[in-house]
């Protein structure tokens, strides 16, 4: 008789990446309707034309690499990296956009570092940041809040470049935090920036463009808790990133009011969605519990001194990045200590002579 | 009762599905006698036993077929009555698969025990004599290891134990062997535990058992109190010591040793350590009631208590099994369907081993076997690529990053593994049954640490043939310049004896006698050639060293203008350059200090000094010079010209005297010897 021979251990916990990678879409669906349900039927469309641009550019790629293609679609990994690089780009942008940052993101960023598993850096936000500095416009441009786009003119404006009789440059406008950048650099004067800033105070949260970010940012929170609890993510990077940024505001704030409340940094732009999605991306993040908390911070400080102080109103991409740069780094500083040591062990190993 | 005790947390741990309800349900059953018994020399860790038997042999139940082969090793006693059947290979669970030298033996179904030796009264026995009955007991850690109990029991004097921790924890799911022993014999195991406490003399005896198995806390609580009633109060020698059962949430893996420690006591157990270095002994309970069958009853380990359960047996149970039961031989009893067992397990679904043949037998060690269907085990899903998402390290008991365990295992970066500290990977495989890639993480790291052991022994291997070759280089230099002083020796004899066999020519005899007696210059010339050889010699040395740091130092210089943090990589040729320079530095010394030393001889020695002839050399001279003295008065007898008579006659008496003050010299020599060497 034949046994199966193997060494041990035999009982398997049922974990699966496909499921993790699955938990993470699902995070994402209250981020999506907010955003659909604030900004028109845009984001939708851009998240599926970049989910079907991934699975195309995966498969290719895992065909000329001659790897099984449908094992690693199966993982849904691609998915995922489509998915938050369409709630990312701006509902109004053409579809050719969309297109070009997904199939970089996969291609360059995530399969000729060898795919899954082996990208030192974010793939969305590799195809964000190329798109941004490439397009700047497009990038940049919102819509405001107070007329969402319905499904025709979500289409017209990424396929047509229009909406109604309009072009798409017409009708859009600056994100508040751009509007904070515009008045923290001094460029108005006084009188404006005083204007500005009571707009930022009375509608932020409930204003004109407010609301819609604001709900954006409530609704990836809870997706991130989702994610929390289903213990797909730890608790150190978003927690970590969250305190440093609210750490930063809070001393900016209390020195001059122009540099944006806590709160407004916390909940206005793609904060909750880096915290919780764009940062926790474990590939390329550091490692350790205490590595994750370097992580986070890295990131939280860097995004607030780029949108304090940089050339982009917002910042997570650069600072997910610049932070990945750092993760092997950290890595090799925030080994924990292990059972029977005195201290933990710190660097690479010290050859000898 | 005692209050409840402070316990620690261990990071990490998991929960899978216990399934122990399947085999704890029965009392433990009787294991049937097997048709035949197969005994594996090696039942334990350490040395494996030496048989003592022949094939035809009678043996009774309990007797001794196998001897220990060292300290660390174990007897072997035969389960039951019967005839020896054969000595021979047989399949047995081993991670190779092969054979192993097995003694086998035909029951006779009498089941005759050898006379008996009960010590119930043990603490009236001085602890040398238990720790011998311990170890002629053959007892064999039974928790899993199988590593000789006797040596665990017999710590250094240096470790003053504080704790003796029983190890009830049993926290591997499926096996349920412990948890009815505690049930069914507390008492037996807390006497047991005392034996123990006899020989390492602890303050406490802690028996730790897990949440879920209340009814074997009850068990245990309540034989305490009985013991405390009775037994207790007649043997004086306990009463200080403190006796508890600590209560553990139920987590795997809390049984492991050092974790159990942890948990229990607050204390790690420094890396590369013994738990006796923070004064606890640990034990598992199995062992307990083994030490306390062989003390108090006499009787060896010849069977233990096994959990049988899976899927594929409709009798799941614990059964008290002969050591050597064949695991088939057990299908009848179990009730096995045997077309399902698509993977038979030897130990837990965790830590425990696979069985290729369901002939091999039951060992010391063996507290579970499962025969598990297709469904309950299936086979593993194909390994994803690592996502780093730290399921692991957060499982991880020993507080590693398995993730980047895996990493460095995988590209064989072993020396960032080890960084890494993987020699603390207990094996538990809490990592690998949470990752979600399904990577086979425990393989990996039994793989680089196989991989680095290899590579020390093959290190080892290549420093003691390098210092084998030097050695020798030594030793042919040595016998070279041994050889070559011998020759000059050879040569400067034989001059002599040349120069001493001349015949006649006058006064030469008493010149060379003379010559011999004034000077041992003669050597000097020779001397001069060694101590030039050395300076050579030494030149050379120094010039083979000069050239050889040249080029490190060349060497260096490009290393640090190529690589800059690389210094893995670059690591392995400058070490041996810098080995060779010093290997050449030594040889340097070593020949300035031989041609100086020859120097300092050849200058210091002076050239002429009578003192310096040995009384052998100056008998030798005596000798000489009498041949001359005689040859000259014959010639002067025989001489017919008296003119050349009397010039003969004149060297004739020149001889004599000069033979005299050479009899004189060796009279005062050797009774100078004499005096300062009076036995001789």
């Amino acid at each position: 008789m034949a046994f199966l021979t193997l060494t041990s251990p035999h009982a398997q916990g049922g974990n699966q990446t496909q499921t993790v990678m699955q938990t993470v879409l699902l995070a994402t669906i209250p981020g999506l309707l907010t955003l659909t349900w604030y900004f028109g039927w845009g984001t939708l469309v851009n998240v599926i034309i970049a989910s079907l641009t991934a699975i195309a550019a995966e498969s290719f790629v895992l065909h000329l690499r001659k790897r099984p293609i449908l094992f690693s679609i199966r993982d849904c990994s691609a998915l995922v990296t489509a998915v938050l690089l369409g709630l990312a780009i701006p509902p109004t942008a053409p579809w050719w956009l969309t297109i070009l940052g997904t199939a970089f993101a996969i291609t360059i960023a995530k399969q000729l570092y060898g795919g899954l598993g082996n990208n030192p850096f974010n793939p969305a936000m590799v195809g964000y940041v190329l798109l941004l500095i490439s397009f700047p416009k497009e990038m940049t441009a919102w819509i405001p809040t107070s007329s969402p786009l319905s499904l025709v003119d979500a289409l017209t404006a990424n396929f047509a470049g229009s909406i109604g009789d309009q072009t798409v440059d017409a009708i859009t406008m600056a994100t508040p935090l751009d509007t904070l950048k515009t008045a923290a650099r001094g460029h108005d004067s006084l009188a404006a920036i005083v204007l500005q800033y009571e707009v930022l105070q009375t509608n932020a949260l409930t204003g004109l463009f407010g609301p819609g970010w604001f709900g954006a940012n409530i609704a990836f929170l809870i997706g991130g808790l989702y994610l929390l609890h289903k213990k797909v993510i730890n608790w150190h990077i978003p927690v970590a990133m969250l305190a440093a940024l609210g750490i930063m505001a809070t001393i900016f704030y209390l020195v001059d009011e122009r540099y944006g409340s806590p709160l407004f940094h916390l909940l206005s732009g793609g904060t909750m969605l880096g915290a919780f999605f764009i940062a926790t991306d474990p590939v390329s993040a550091a490692t350790s519990n205490k590595g994750r908390l370097v992580f986070g911070a890295g990131i939280g400080i860097t995004v607030y001194v780029i949108r304090a102080w940089g050339g982009y109103p917002d910042a997570i991409a650069f600072a997910v990045l610049l932070m990945n740069l750092s993760a092997p780094t950290i890595d090799y500083y925030t080994q924990p200590r292990s059972y029977g040591h005195d201290e933990p062990k710190r660097g690479t190993v010290k050859t000898g002579a | 009762m005692t209050p409840r005790r402070r316990i620690w947390s261990i990071p990490g741990g998991i929960h899978p599905p216990q399934h122990k309800t399947e085999s704890n349900q029965s009392e433990i059953q009787q294991g049937h006698m097997p048709s035949e018994l197969v005994l594996p020399l090696q039942l334990h860790l350490g040395a494996a036993a030496n048989p003592i038997v022949n094939i035809g042999d009678q043996v009774k139940k309990g007797e001794v077929i196998a001897q220990a082969q060292g300290y660390v090793s174990c007897p072997i006693h035969a389960p039951t009555s019967g005839t020896i059947k054969a000595v021979e290979p047989r399949p047995v669970q081993h991670p190779s698969f092969s054979d192993s030298e097995c003694i086998v033996i035909a029951p006779d179904n009498k089941d005759e025990w050898i006379p008996l030796t009960t010590t119930p009264e043990f603490w009236t026995q001085p602890a040398e004599n238990i720790l011998n009955l311990i170890q002629q007991s053959g007892i064999a850690g039974l928790g899993g290891a199988g590593f000789p109990s006797h040596v665990k029991l017999n710590p250094s004097k240096e470790f003053a134990i504080q704790t003796l921790l029983l190890n009830g924890v049993e926290c591997e799911p499926y096996i349920t062997a412990d948890d009815r022993l505690m049930r069914e014999r507390a008492e037996a195991i807390i006497v047991g535990a005392f034996i123990m406490a006899y020989l390492v003399e602890p303050k406490e005896i802690l028996i730790a058992i897990e949440d879920n198995k209340p009814e074997a806390i009850e068990a245990v609580n309540q034989a305490i109190q009985q013991l405390n009633e009775t037994w207790l109060n007649s043997s004086q020698p306990f009463s200080d010591i403190e006796l508890a059962v600590v209560v553990v949430p139920t987590k795997y893996p809390s049984g492991g040793e050092k974790q159990l420690i942890q948990i229990v006591t607050g204390k790690e157990v420094r890396s590369g350590s013994i738990p006796a270095d923070v004064g606890i002994v640990c034990q598992n309970i199995g062992t307990a009631y083994a030490v306390e069958q062989a003390v108090v009853h006499g009787k060896p380990l010849i069977s233990r208590i096994t959990t049988f359960t899976g899927q594929s047996l409709y009798k799941p149970g614990n059964y008290e099994v002969l050591i050597g039961t064949p695991i088939n031989e057990m299908y009848d009893q179990c009730a096995v369907r045997e077309h399902r067992v698509a993977r038979l397990i030897m130990g837990g679904p965790m830590m425990g081993f696979t069985i290729h043949n369901d002939a091999s037998p039951v060992l010391k060690t063996t507290n579970c076997i499962i025969a598990a269907t297709e469904d309950e085990f299936p086979a593993p899903m194909a390994e994803q690529p690592c996502i780093r998402c730290g399921a692991c390290a957060d499982v991880c008991p020993a507080n590693l990053l398995p993730q980047q365990l895996f990493w460095h295992a995988k590209s064989q970066n072993f020396d960032q593994a080890q960084h890494h500290n993987l020699f603390d990977c207990i094996e538990c495989g809490a990592c690998s049954y949470v990752c979600p890639s399904h990577i086979p993480l425990v393989q990996y790291y039994r793989y680089a640490k196989g991989k680095i052991k290899t590579i020390e022994i093959e290190n080892q291997k290549a420093n003691h043939s390098r210092e084998r070759f030097e050695a020798r280089q030594a030793r042919l230099e040595r016998e070279e310049a041994e050889r070559a002083a011998k020759r000059a020796e050879r040569q400067k004899k034989a001059a002599k004896a040349k120069a001493a066999k001349k015949p006649i020519p006058k006064e030469v005899a008493t010149q060379q006698a003379n010559n011999n007696i004034e000077s041992k210059t003669d050597t000097a010339p020779s001397k001069d050639v060694t101590v030039k050889q050395l300076e050579s010699k030494f030149h050379r040395a120094e010039k083979n060293w000069k050239d050889a740091t040249k080029a490190l130092e060349q060497k260096l210089k490009a290393q640090n203008e190529t690589a800059s943090d690389e210094q893995e990589t670059s690591e392995d040729p400058l070490a041996k350059d810098r080995a060779r320079v010093k290997r050449l530095k030594d040889k340097v010394d070593q020949a300035k200090q031989a041609w100086e030393s020859a120097l300092d001889e050849s200058s210091s020695a002076p050239p002429s000094e009578e003192p310096a002839l040995s009384p052998k050399e100056l008998a030798i001279a005596a000798a000489q010079a009498r041949v001359a003295v005689k040859k000259l008065s014959k010639s002067v007898e025989n001489a017919t010209d008296p003119a050349k008579q009397t010039q003969l006659q004149k060297e004739l008496d020149e001889a004599q005297t000069s033979l005299q003050t050479i009899e004189s010299q060796l009279a005062q020599a050797t009774s100078e010897i004499k005096e300062t060497n009076p036995t001789s």
